[in-house]
This record gives C-alpha cells, structure tokens and sequence, in this order.
C-alpha cells in the first residue's frame, strides 16, 4: 500500500496531466457538429498511434543479442507506424472531400 | 542538452495534438488540425529516435532495426491508407486503431520480461518493493491494448462481412466471468510474490485479454459497430497513456488520455444518438435482443413503383428529400445522387438531404460520402431539422437506408431499435424507397414503413437505379 502512496506522490505531475488531459479532452470534443464525427473519430485514432514512442524506446533498448526482444519491439514499431501513418493519412483523405466543396 | 532539446519535442507534440482535435471540430479548419497533429508526431518520433537517453544516461540503439520498422510500416500504412475505398473508410479506422492496441500490448509484453528479469536478478526484494505499481501499469496497458486489438479485428472483419454476429445462451454471464478471471489473475500477478509462474501466468493473462476482446465483439450486431470501436479507439488512447507512466512520457500520457476521454464522449454521444446506455454496450446484450425478434414482423404486402412514376411524381413535386443510407454507399452512388439533384433543382425543385446520426457504418459516414460527391454543406439537414420538414415535403427518396427510418424505434416496444430516434419519413406525402430486395437491413429486422400504403418501393442497386432515373426525368 505504502508502495502505491509513494509511487503516486513521485508520479503526481503526471496525475495531474492525467486530471487536465481528461477535461480538455471532453471539452473539444464537445463542440464537434455531427458532422465530422467519422474524420474526427479517425484523427483522434492517429493521435493515440503516440504509442509508437513507447514501441522505438522498448526497439531502442533492447540488447543486440536478445532476439525475443528485437522480434517484439519491431513488430511494435511496424503496428505503431501502421496506425500513426495511417492514420493520419485515412484522415486527410476524408476531410481533402471536405474541403472541395467550398 | 539533448534531454532538454527532447523535453522540447514533447510539448510541441503535446500542444499540437490538443490544438489539432480542436481544429478538427471545426469544418474549415479541420485538414489543418490533422496536418498539425500530424507535424507534432513526426517531431515527437524523430525527437525520441536521436535524442531519447534512459536513466541511465545510454541513447538508443538498433536503429537499423527503427528504421526498418518505421519504413515497413510507413509505406503499408500509407498505400493502405491512400487504396482504400471511401466505403470502407470504418473498417480502416478500426484496422488502424488495433494495430495501436496491439502495439501498447507488446510493450507491455517487453516491459514484462524486463521486470522479470530485474527480479531474477540481486536484491530482488527491493526491486519488489519498487516495482510493484510499475507492474500494474505494465498489466493495464497489456489487457486493454489486447481488448482493443482483439475487439477492432472482430469489428472489422464484422464491417466487411467476414464475421458474423455470433451469440449463445449465457454469453453475457461468460463474457463477465472472462473478465474478472483476466482482472483476478493480473491482480495476482501485481500482489504475489515473484517467481517461475509469473511468465506462464502473464501469457495466460494475455491470451484471456485476447479471447474477451473477441467474445466482447462478437454479439454486438453491426449496425452498433460505430459505437464499439469508438469505444475501443479510446481504450487504445488509454493503453497509449500507460507507456505514458512507463517510460514518464509526457506526449504519450497527453495524447493517451486525450484521445481516451474524447473518445469516450463520442462513444456515449453515439449511444445516445441509437438510445442505447453504455452499460448494454458493454456486457454486450442488444446482439441477442436483435437475433430474437427477427422473425417477429414479417409479412404484409407492398407495392413496386416503375421509374417513369417515380420519375414523374418527383419532377413536378415542390420539395424533395432524399435519406441516404449504406446502400448509397456501398453502390458508390453518392456522385449519381449529386447529378439527380442538379437535375431537379434545374426543374425548380428544392431538393435537400437528410441525414441519420448513424446512417452508414459510422456517425458522419454519408457527410463524408456526399461531400466526395460535391454536395453543399448547407443542403445536408441534421435529424431534428429534417423531422420538422418532413410534413411539408412531397417526396422522400430512400436510397438504401432502412433501421434509421424503421418506425418499429417508436411505435414497437419489443423492437430492439426501440427508442432509437428516427427519420420520421411517413410524415411526407410519398415515400419512395430504393433497395436492392426486401431483406431486412443491419439490425435484422423487418421495416414496417415499407409496407405501409404511402411507400412504393423501386428495387435495384442505388447507382444503376439513379442512373435510369434521371435519365427519365430528362424525359418528362
């Protein structure tokens, strides 16, 4: 328990990120017209591809010789990429028809 | 030096990912905020590869491996992301979101066998006091980055047609038992003691985090896939902002949780739209609901309508409106729908669209499709706008919508699209309906509007049906 007290009082930037984040997201979303539900849905979809950070740090720190490791962080990085570029890519297409018509 | 300049990095991608969404809520500015989020990835990304130093003061290596995987990943991303067809733009998103969720899982499974092998090494009591809430972060991002790829999978084999709804007796009760099995052993991974079963135990808890995330999917009917993996998308935004802790990441943990809250807001925005509560998404019941009274309303008798009738009542209507639904989409009729509507306004029609929050396979799907086509932003009407202009309309033109016009939602209590706001088309003077056959449309059920007497039903694929159409009305 005591752990957990500690851990939280060492991490309480990050809680308090956490705390932030939670509103501001809920307050930009809400003002979102129906209408871009589907290219928004599908930014905030690249936007959580930030994983892919976690995937270059586990790549990048993994021994040389540790080939589970390297097998693993690869195929994360490769998923990440996956998601982050297409992501934003599938995005921009829809909105490019957006933006056409005016 | 390097630690800042990278410290540097972060917040630019954190600030461009807020200031992205928000411009993504706005129509004009919307591409822009994608580019921007796009923009503060890539620094983020490039920042972490050369710059990025653990606690130990060591930068990264195998970048030949990095590189390989970003470059792999870049171009099957993108060529994917460029090939697909606009219909299948939902699919896409929820292939895209499980590659994220199972990206947050292998980091997790990596993380793991790290810890592991801290405690295998000297003073491993104190690693164990020290290790412990790492654990759980390390568990969290493992199980629901294993849902959500599991789930987004089912979800997208569901949208193409792979996968069917699949439930059985009890699923509910054993989808629950799945869940606090998976809850329970992790909870005993994090509390008990280290040793050799941990390994074991931790895959165990991943293959079972897998296997929930398909039986998770799997009952809930398609028309209700909107709302899963919008649901799902903000369960990767999570499992994202659990590296976040991992690694004391910042642009990670805002991104995550970013991403997990709004997405959560659109889910329950969506639930309410189809009047569903987020509790029945998640034990995963209306599938069921749906597969029991299928049968219930079959019957009744309708009338088919010739082109030339069809084409004749809509030149000399006043008001025209036309529902678009998946059909529209799948016929890739959207640009043909665009042309009868120059071609009637040329008559003096007024022609509007009306259009379901959830019409197609996601909120704002037909927006989509019909702003490809070049259609005006301000001849779209949203539902309640719609509903009050039905009275006053002489000709509804269906193509190929069904459940959001089903008044079954209003009238049917035994219905399970009961209490789902609908296009309350029968207002209108005439109804004409475009479908391929009389097959009851995603949610599985009958629609009373088409038998009603007001309704006539013109059969066929959207696009040819369009096509003959105004090649009709050019004739009256």
């Amino acid at each position: 328990m005591e752990n957990f007290l500690n851990w939280i009082c060492l991490h309480q930037e990050m809680f308090y990120v956490v705390i932030l984040m939670i509103f501001l997201g809920i307050e930009v979303i809400g003002r979102v017209p129906s209408v871009l539900h589907t290219p928004l849905m599908s930014g905030a979809n690249a936007i959580h591809g930030v994983v892919i950070i976690g995937a270059i740090i586990v790549m990048g720190k993994a021994e040389p010789d540790n080939y589970l490791a390297l097998i693993i962080g690869l195929l994360a990085v490769v998923l990440g990429t996956l998601n982050v570029v297409g992501g934003f890519v599938v995005t921009d297409r829809m909105l490019e028809m957006f933006k056409k018509k005016k | 030096m390097e630690l800042n300049i990278l410290t540097i990095c972060y917040l630019i991608g954190s600030i461009t990912f807020i200031l992205g969404l928000k411009m993504l809520s706005n129509p004009a500015t919307a591409r822009k905020g994608n580019l921007i989020a796009a923009g503060g990835m890539g620094i983020a990304i490039i920042g972490t590869i050369f710059l990025y130093q653990d606690e130990h003061g060591q930068t990264l290596h195998n970048y030949a491996w990095i590189f390989g995987g970003l470059v792999v990943g870049g171009i099957i991303g993108t060529l994917a992301a460029k090939k697909v067809k606009m219909t299948a733009m939902p699919e896409m998103v929820s292939l895209f979101n499980g590659m994220g969720g199972a990206c947050a899982a292998l980091i997790s499974i990596s993380e793991f066998n790290h810890l592991l092998n801290g405690y295998n090494g000297s003073n491993a009591d104190f690693l164990l006091a020290l290790e412990k809430p790492t654990l759980l972060i390390v568990m969290a991002g493992l199980i629901i980055g294993s849902v959500s790829f599991a789930g987004s999978m089912i979800a997208w084999g569901k949208l193409n047609g792979r996968v069917k709804d699949v439930s059985f007796k009890g699923q509910h009760i054993f989808n629950l038992l799945m869940f606090v099995l998976v809850l329970s052993l992790a909870t005993f991974l994090i509390i008990g003691t280290p040793d050799k079963i941990m390994l074991p135990i931790f895959y165990g808890v991943f293959f079972l985090a897998l296997l929930y995330g398909i039986f998770f999917v799997l009952p809930i009917g398609g028309a209700d896939m909107p709302v899963v993996i919008s649901l799902l998308n903000s369960f990767t935004g999570v499992a994202a902002a659990c590296g976040g802790f991992l690694y004391g990441n910042k642009v990670m943990l805002t991104g995550g949780i970013l991403v997990g809250a709004a997405g959560t807001l659109l889910t329950m925005l969506m639930c309410k739209a189809m009047n569903r509560s987020i509790k029945n998404v998640l034990i995963g019941s209306f599938g069921s609901n749906a597969v029991a009274s299928e049968t219930a309303h079959a019957g009744g008798t309708y009338k088919e309508i010739s082109l030339t009738d069809a084409a004749m009542v809509m030149s000399y209507a006043t008001k025209v409106i036309i529902v678009p639904g998946y059909g529209l989409a799948v016929a890739q009729a959207q640009h043909t729908c665009h042309e009868l509507e120059k071609l009637l306004e040329e008559k003096g029609v007024e022609v509007k669209y009306a259009i379901h929050p959830v019409a197609g396979r996601m909120p704002g799907h037909m927006n989509v499709l019909l702003a490809e086509a070049d259609v005006s932003y301000d001849k779209l009407m949203e539902m309640e706008d719609a509903n009050s202009e039905f009275k006053t309309t002489d000709v509804v033109l269906i193509l190929g919508a069904n459940d959001v016009v089903n008044p079954a939602a209003k009238v049917d209590p035994s219905s399970p699209i009961y209490g789902m706001p609908i296009l309350e088309v029968e207002q209108a003077k005439t109804v004409i309906v475009n479908k391929r056959s009389m097959k009851p449309g995603y949610a599985g059920i009958e629609n009373a509007l088409f038998f009603q007497p007001k309704t006539s039903m013109l059969f066929g694929d959207s696009k040819a049906a369009l096509q003959k159409l105004i090649a009709e009305i050019k004739s009256v």
